[in-house]
């Protein structure tokens, strides 16, 4: 392992198929970088992507941007690393990118070996884990039984740095991983340089979405320099800056701490670090730590099947009614309950039937201060949640006939309560998912929950 | 004064797919400064705001970012069924009508 006297990389984008500014791009090449990267995933589309096994973004978006990404590394002659691809970075979304990269590869005429690292998980591996009391909860966690591991649609591993250096020693092109740690992808290089480790994850946190760390601007790329003492990171794009402040509150955004950040080998720290303007756009970053752990540890991520789901959406207009409007509910949901019971013959825990109420506390639920104001409409959400499509589309239908017509003591005569706003009244919504584990594993050596398989993309060069 | 006019950028965001967290951003060092010693931000006071538990609450005053944090759980799970915001992206208002002396 060589060690360098400084490491200079692009940030391509902070998420693979949001958009790569191509121009900024070729541009930052003048930097000569030692590589780029960029993150594909995120949990913050929820857990369908994870359950289902399917990406977020079109597959047209992504094959754009990996294009721009392959096209410029391959020019450069230097890695590309992306990380959990396809949103989860599951095998499935892995695969998915990799089909992608093999078409690009195709069309463009370009020669790529491909170092392809797998993070899912196997869920008896897991079980054992377990029963060794090797998996151990974060805060806040929800409830672990042994059940979990086999009733999951998938879990992954979150990899650190290890994976990814075992794969550029190995002289990939490019490395394509399943679910990793978003800075991992830039302190890789740096770290295994022997630049610090402070500096390298510090900067990988800070340009890890890209050029979110800005000010100024849309589009660009963000590039970083981690020498012995500081990190500098600089964004190439029109009108775009970095400041002291816009790099120093970047390490807020989607953190629960802005200071201290666990990753599987250690905690990168903060609390320490100056920003300091260069000039008008560029940041030196001193002082930040990284305090190796003393524990080698693999964050988790599963999805598992709450059921599938049918929805109605409508409102509700009449004064009369949205003024004792959770009596009104009440009586309707009670209503539905028996006839569930009664034609369906579903026990309580067999299904489900959430009410969304637009106009009141739909978006805050139990913690909207302003419930007790009454609108002059409401918009109402009614979810079916069932073990089978079928049963939720029956429920949903089953639904319909109360929220319709169910009455209020003003009127006399029938009434029709509620407006429909799609015809059938329900949408088939498919399979949902919730997430399962907030959980650490602690495994008996650091490259057991990564499988790695080098694949040669295009012909080999000579 | 209320905090929204004061600030920035006042925003809430999942933190993960169990946390919430909440960012407060001054524009200039003097109102950081006016808030940060007015003492109206507190864990308490934001438990109160959010029906939420004292001691599951994270308060941090970041000087060199002009922000304040607050972090909660999420009272229900990303994506889970009820959870009316997948992102998180809408739970801040309450932050706004702080009044700051």
């Amino acid at each position: 392992m060589n060690n360098m006297s400084e490491v200079r990389y692009v940030a391509a984008t902070g998420a693979l198929g949001v958009g790569v500014d191509q121009a900024a791009l070729m541009s930052s090449l003048e930097l000569k970088p030692h590589f780029i990267a960029a993150d594909a995933g995120t949990t913050d589309a929820g857990p369908f992507s994870l359950g289902s096994g399917r990406a977020a973004f079109a597959r047209e978006s992504v094959k754009r941007d990996l294009t721009h990404v392959l096209v410029a590394s391959r020019e450069a002659g230097i890695p590309a690393l992306i990380g959990s691809a396809g949103t989860a970075g599951a095998d499935a979304h892995v695969d998915w990118v990799l089909d992608i990269a093999r078409e690009i590869v195709d069309e463009v005429g370009l020669s790529v070996r491909t170092a392809v690292i797998r993070s899912q998980q196997n869920s008896a591996y897991l079980l054992q884990l377990y029963r060794e009391g090797r998996i151990r909860p974060l805060d806040p966690a929800p409830p672990l039984d042994e059940k979990l591991f086999e009733r999951s649609s998938r879990i992954v591993g979150m990899m650190g740095v290890e994976p990814l250096q075992a794969a550029l020693e190995e002289g990939a092109d490019f490395v394509l991983a399943g679910r990793c740690s978003d800075p991992a992808l830039y302190a890789a290089l740096p770290t295994m340089r022997g630049l610090p480790p402070g500096l390298a994850w510090h900067a990988g946190k800070v340009t890890e979405c890209g050029t979110m760390a800005c000010e100024g601007g849309r589009g660009g790329v963000i590039t970083g320099t981690i020498r012995e003492h500081e990190a500098i990171i600089r964004p190439v794009g029109d009108g775009l800056r970095c400041t002291p402040q816009s790099v120093a509150a970047h390490s807020l955004y989607e953190n629960a701490d802005p200071y201290l950040h666990k990753e599987c080998s250690g905690t990168l720290d903060l609390s320490g670090s100056q920003y300091i303007a260069v000039d008008e756009r560029t940041v030196r970053i001193t002082g930040s730590a990284f305090h190796p752990a003393a524990e080698y540890t693999v964050k988790l991520e599963g999805a598992e099947l709450i059921g599938h789901q049918s929805v109605m959406i409508g409102g509700i207009r009449d004064p009369y009614i949205v003024n004792r409007l959770d009596q009104w509910l009440g009586e309707v949901r009670a209503i539905i309950d028996r006839s569930v019971e009664r034609l369906l013959g579903l026990s309580p825990s067999e299904w489900t039937l959430t009410v969304h109420v637009y106009g009141r506390d739909a978006i805050m639920g139990r913690m909207e201060p302003e419930r007790s104001a009454v609108p002059h409409e409401v918009g109402i959400v009614v979810e079916a949640t069932a073990g089978t499509q079928d049963t939720a589309t029956k429920i949903a239908q089953l639904a319909r006939q109360p929220f319709l017509h169910h009455g209020v003591p003003e009127w006399m005569g029938g009434i029709t309560s509620f407006a429909c706003l799609h015809n059938p009244a329900h949408i088939e919504r498919g399979a949902v998912y919730r997430f399962n584990l907030n959980h650490i594993a602690i495994p008996h050596t650091q490259m057991e929950m990564f499988r790695t398989e080098i694949v040669q993309l295009g012909k080999a060069r000579a | 004064m209320k905090l929204a006019e004061l600030s920035s950028l006042i925003r809430s965001k999942n933190a993960g797919p169990f946390t919430l967290t909440f960012d407060i951003v001054l524009p200039n060092e003097a109102d950081y400064w006016r808030v940060k010693r007015s003492g109206v931000l507190t864990v308490k006071r934001f438990a109160e705001l959010f029906r939420c538990d004292m001691a599951a609450v994270k308060y941090f005053e970041c000087d060199n970012a002009r922000a304040f944090k607050f972090s909660m759980p999420r009272p229900i799970v990303q994506g889970d069924l009820g959870d009316g915001d997948l992102h998180g992206g809408q739970q801040f208002i309450p932050l706004m009508n702080i009044e700051i002396p």
